[in-house]
């Protein structure tokens, strides 16, 4: 069985947030007007946090562009009262949004804060309306829901794999802010294929997760030269 | 013998008094309650058209206002069936007049309690899916179920000691249409001595059977936060102090219910000071059990200096949430032991103020545990503040009127102080209570001491009554 996961190299990301925007656009999430953000309701499967060191003009910015941590031992998954959200057998943490209730139990158990609840009915414009996409379900509002890693994707992927009668290759399946990535800070793959590039970056003294002292256990590796100060 | 039927023709038409007999004050009250109601009414259902978003809620503050009202109305239940449970067990003679009043507030208030979390779904529609698909791994499964037990378990309770005073208004009220329900809810009541002994064995049993629930239902409440990984929800005390907490709320909403009923209903011969002096000391005891549960808290979290901790504990003590806080405890501390810890200060009037702090002061407590732990979360996220909109406010608003107005249909409809038991207690308590107190002396020197001893020492402060005004 595989194991999804990704890999972040901060040294490389510009903050361009181009990983923001393919993700909104592949998953229909749906688009917030100036009073959704000024009052943090807003929906982002993939932010990029923008962390300021020292005072004007001896300034670091850094970025840290966060997804689902899709963690092994998901501190949302075991609150759930309805099983709406479970870690399933590829690694990647699921939403059902069909069965979540809305109690924001687990948006308040995530130590990363990347669940994200839908305060309001989701609006598109006419022109968006044609352009969503139909391989992934639209949210009511009422339900939480957060970063996939595109799972469409790899559903996609299988269905195609099984077309062609082959097994799924690693490189067939990636999600969109991977792809995107203009500087490919962002690598996806198979944590557990001991040949694949995030298997080997995950090792690397560059690499560390976040918050890992919580046992979590993040599928989401991080890497940068010397400490990270968040 | 023609006395004592007296005598007890007397207890009867005191406590039926409020239910033949209704003022204007009943129906303006009634108005005022039916008018905040349906405020609330409207809010909720714009709630429900247009989604949490008319809330003040956002991310990373998921929970506010509702789940504040949850753990606070299901705190308050405890007042009654507990008490009324220990001081039955307890044989505590004093219990007869207030045991009901207490009970009533129990069965009442949980109702509340599950709504405001009802309410703070997403998805009230699917509420069934807590039974159709639940996770028995989530603590919120198990508020689920011992809310639901503790619910069956206190109605039972409530009801099986009004049997005897519904079949005393069967009779009453034989003919009417009132008779009717009451000849219904009477389940055949003839009060033969086999029934009396059933119904006996049946309210012990009970009594016992509904004192552990009661301490799992605000152990199991305080269990949703204390079961995350967040800084300062995250604590082992918190399921003795929530139910220290729950306790202390519950006497406090005991005694201001008590307080009204004496007044409106006319009841100062049964709702005596003596009654609310012994309250008022438990009370007391119950708010320095409460410091002390406070106290360890923040200190455990100050000293151990985690950041993610200390953040939380500073937007309590000095931030943001720094005047609830204090608010907090000079309501559930200072005022209570300065009022109640001076015999002067301890008299009716006294106790009610005090009992309002404690019911504002444990709203605030669930509050100040609720909202600094959500506003601080452990990554340099961007957060923003929480302020409730008027759809909180007036669901919230709603919720307590409505509390109050079935109090006071319950009053209407049913003894508010327990008709049988009061005989009971004039008839057999008096005797037992001098046979228990002479049982606890040395056989010989003793004997010709009178059997209301104890009894009289604790009557001693009815001397300083003075709730006139």
């Amino acid at each position: 069985m595989r194991k999804w996961g990704m890999v972040i190299d901060l040294d490389r990301c510009t903050g361009c947030q181009a990983c923001v925007v393919a993700c909104k656009a592949e998953n229909n999430v749906v688009f917030s007007d100036p009073t959704q953000e000024e009052t943090h309701r807003a929906i982002s499967w993939m932010s990029v946090l923008t962390v300021l060191e020292g005072e004007y003009p001896d300034v670091k910015e850094s970025y840290i562009p966060r997804p689902c941590m899709h963690c092994e031992n998901p501190p949302c998954v075991k609150v759930c009262p309805v099983g709406a959200t479970y870690k399933n057998p590829e690694g990647i943490v699921a939403q059902v949004y069909t069965r979540c209730i809305g109690c924001r139990y687990c948006t308040n158990n995530c130590p990363y804060t990347l669940k994200y609840f839908n305060y309001y009915r989701p609006r598109w414009s006419n022109e968006m309306k044609n352009l969503l996409n139909p391989d992934v379900s639209k949210r009511q509002v009422g339900v939480v829901e957060k970063c996939s890693f595109c799972h469409h994707r790899l559903q996609k992927a299988k269905e195609d794999a099984r077309f062609e009668k082959r097994e799924l290759r690693e490189e067939d399946y990636v999600p969109a802010c991977v792809q995107t990535c203009p500087t490919g800070a962002l690598i996806f793959g198979d944590l557990q294929n001991p040949k694949s590039e995030v298997h080997r970056l995950s090792k690397i003294s560059r690499a560390f997760r976040l918050l890992e002292e919580l046992g979590t256990e993040p599928q989401v590796f991080y890497l940068t030269e010397g400490e990270w100060h968040g | 013998m023609d006395n004592k039927s007296d005598d007890y023709s007397k207890v009867e038409e005191d406590l039926l008094r409020p239910i033949t007999q209704t003022g204007r004050d009943f129906y303006v009250t009634v108005a005022i309650l039916l008018a905040i109601i349906s405020v609330g009414v409207f809010a909720w259902i714009i709630q429900l058209r247009e989604g949490l978003g008319v809330t003040g809620l956002n991310r990373p503050i998921f929970w506010g206002f509702y789940i504040t009202n949850f753990v606070f109305f299901i705190g308050i239940s405890h007042a009654g069936t507990l008490i009324s449970a220990i001081l039955r067990l307890a044989n505590a003679e004093w219990r007869r007049a207030i045991t009901r009043s207490a009970e009533v507030i129990t069965v009442l208030v949980l109702f509340f309690g599950v709504l405001n979390i009802i309410n703070d779904l997403g998805r009230p529609d699917r509420l069934l899916y807590t039974i159709f698909h639940g996770e028995f791994r989530s603590p919120l499964l198990w508020d689920v179920v011992s809310i639901s037990i503790y619910f069956i378990c206190s109605s039972i309770y409530l009801f099986l000691p009004l049997i005897p005073d519904i079949a005393l208004m069967r009779d009453k009220f034989k003919g009417t249409r009132k008779g009717k329900i009451y000849r219904i809810l009477a389940l055949g009541w003839k009060g033969t001595e086999k029934q009396w002994k059933i119904l006996g064995r049946a309210i012990s049993l009970m009594a016992v059977l509904v004192i552990p629930i009661a301490v799992s239902v605000h152990t199991v409440v305080s269990y949703v936060f204390a079961m995350t990984i967040q800084p300062m929800w995250h604590s082992t005390i918190f399921g003795p102090y929530f139910v220290t907490g729950a306790i202390f709320s519950g006497i406090a909403a005991l005694l201001i219910a008590m307080v009204i009923i004496r007044k409106s209903c006319h009841l100062q011969a049964y709702l005596k000071p003596v009654h609310f002096n012994n309250l008022g000391l438990l009370l007391l005891v119950m708010s320095l059990l409460w410091f002390y549960f406070t106290f360890t808290e923040n200190l455990t979290s100050f000293y151990g200096a985690e950041p993610s901790h200390l953040a939380v504990f500073y937007a309590k003590l000095t931030g943001q949430y720094a005047p609830y806080f204090w608010v907090m405890v000079f309501l559930c501390f200072i005022l209570p032991v300065a009022v109640l810890s001076n015999r002067k200060t301890r008299t009716i009037s006294g106790i009610f103020l005090v009992s309002c702090g404690v019911i504002v002061g444990m709203w605030l407590e669930r509050y100040t545990i609720v909202l600094p732990t959500l506003i601080n979360p452990r990554l340099p996220i961007e957060r923003g503040t929480y302020t409730p909109t008027w759809v909180e406010l007036a669901i919230t608003a709603a919720c307590f009127a409505a509390f109050i107005l079935l109090y006071i249909l319950f009053v209407k409809a049913f003894p508010i102080v327990s008709i049988w038991e009061i005989k009971e207690g004039k008839e057999v308590g008096v005797e037992e209570t001098a046979e228990r107190v002479k049982s606890y002396l040395p056989d010989t020197v003793f004997e010709k001491k009178s059997g209301g001893l104890g009894a009289n020492e604790i009557n001693s402060p009815s001397k300083r009554e003075n709730d006139h005004e």
